[in-house]
């Protein structure tokens, strides 16, 4: 391939964009660089989290991944000495996995809430609940994604 | 930004014991921090909702601590199991220091 000059300093230009666009975006990942096991891991502090007990809802295919409805339901008497603690939501295809965490009380009468959230692409939603006596149980839910959420 | 007005649905009745759904909404945003802007391509930075509690008479009820993964006008539903007439106190936090509430009264029967 024949290169002239003029198109090797386009080159060079569109390469040197690249990496200054490159730079300016890793810091902003770097805050809170984890994986969705990262997270999961520092929320039970290394415990294995059960199957069971937590039953995620999530649509098999959301359109659109700028809200994608997420319900989750804890079984659990909720009584003061057992109860659910708090609820880890993640989304482990997302650029930092961490949604939310709910916390509860024993005036919560169910574990269940619902939230609207983002999704990048198409990836395994999340829910780790942490019992009062330190037992954790999760659930995960595969949702494909048309359009991403995060724009960029 | 316009300010931000929180919409909450709690049923005015309810009998002792009965678990109860609430709903609530608020219109914010929620810019993740990973979007640029169309012209000069700089990321816009990060202004979320990022904790939500609910208390029940002074009493924490239901919390949740907020990510930008959350969608636009964030909107939670949760469960509060009543046994008390009383007032509910819903309050969001911003980024930017600023925070909004709202209060809701349930009258309980038997």
């Amino acid at each position: 391939m024949n290169v002239t000059r003029r198109q090797a300093l386009g080159l060079g230009a569109g390469a040197a964009a690249v990496l200054v666009a490159g730079t300016a975006v890793v810091p902003a990942f770097a805050k809170e660089k984890q994986t969705a096991d990262d997270a999961i891991k520092a929320f039970t502090g290394g415990a294995e989290a059960k199957s069971g007990k937590v039953s995620l809802t999530t649509p098999e295919i959301a359109e659109n991944g700028n809200t994608v409805p997420v319900t989750f339901d804890v079984e659990s008497p909720m009584t003061s000495d057992d109860h659910v603690a708090e609820v880890l939501v993640l989304a482990d295809g997302n650029p930092r996995p961490g949604v939310a965490t709910f916390h509860f009380s024993e005036l919560s009468g169910e574990a269940s809430a619902s939230t609207r959230i983002r999704l990048a692409k198409t990836q395994n939603v999340i829910a780790v609940a942490k019992m009062s006596n330190g037992d954790f149980y999760m659930d995960k839910k595969l949702v494909k994604v048309t359009i991403g959420g995060c724009g960029g | 930004m316009a300010k931000a007005k929180p919409r909450v649905k709690v049923p005015s009745k309810a009998k002792a014991g009965e678990i109860i759904t609430i709903k609530t909404l608020i219109n914010h945003k929620m810019e993740s921090g990973f979007r640029k802007d169309k012209k000069s391509g700089e990321l816009i930075p990060q202004q979320i909702i990022n904790k939500f509690t609910a208390e029940f008479n002074g009493k924490p009820v239901f919390s949740a601590d907020v990510r930008p993964a959350v969608s636009a006008n964030p909107y939670f539903q949760f469960k509060v199991k009543v046994s008390e007439s009383g007032t509910f106190k819903f309050t969001w936090v911003d980024d930017d220091g600023s925070t909004y509430s709202t209060e809701k009264k349930i009258k309980v029967e038997g």
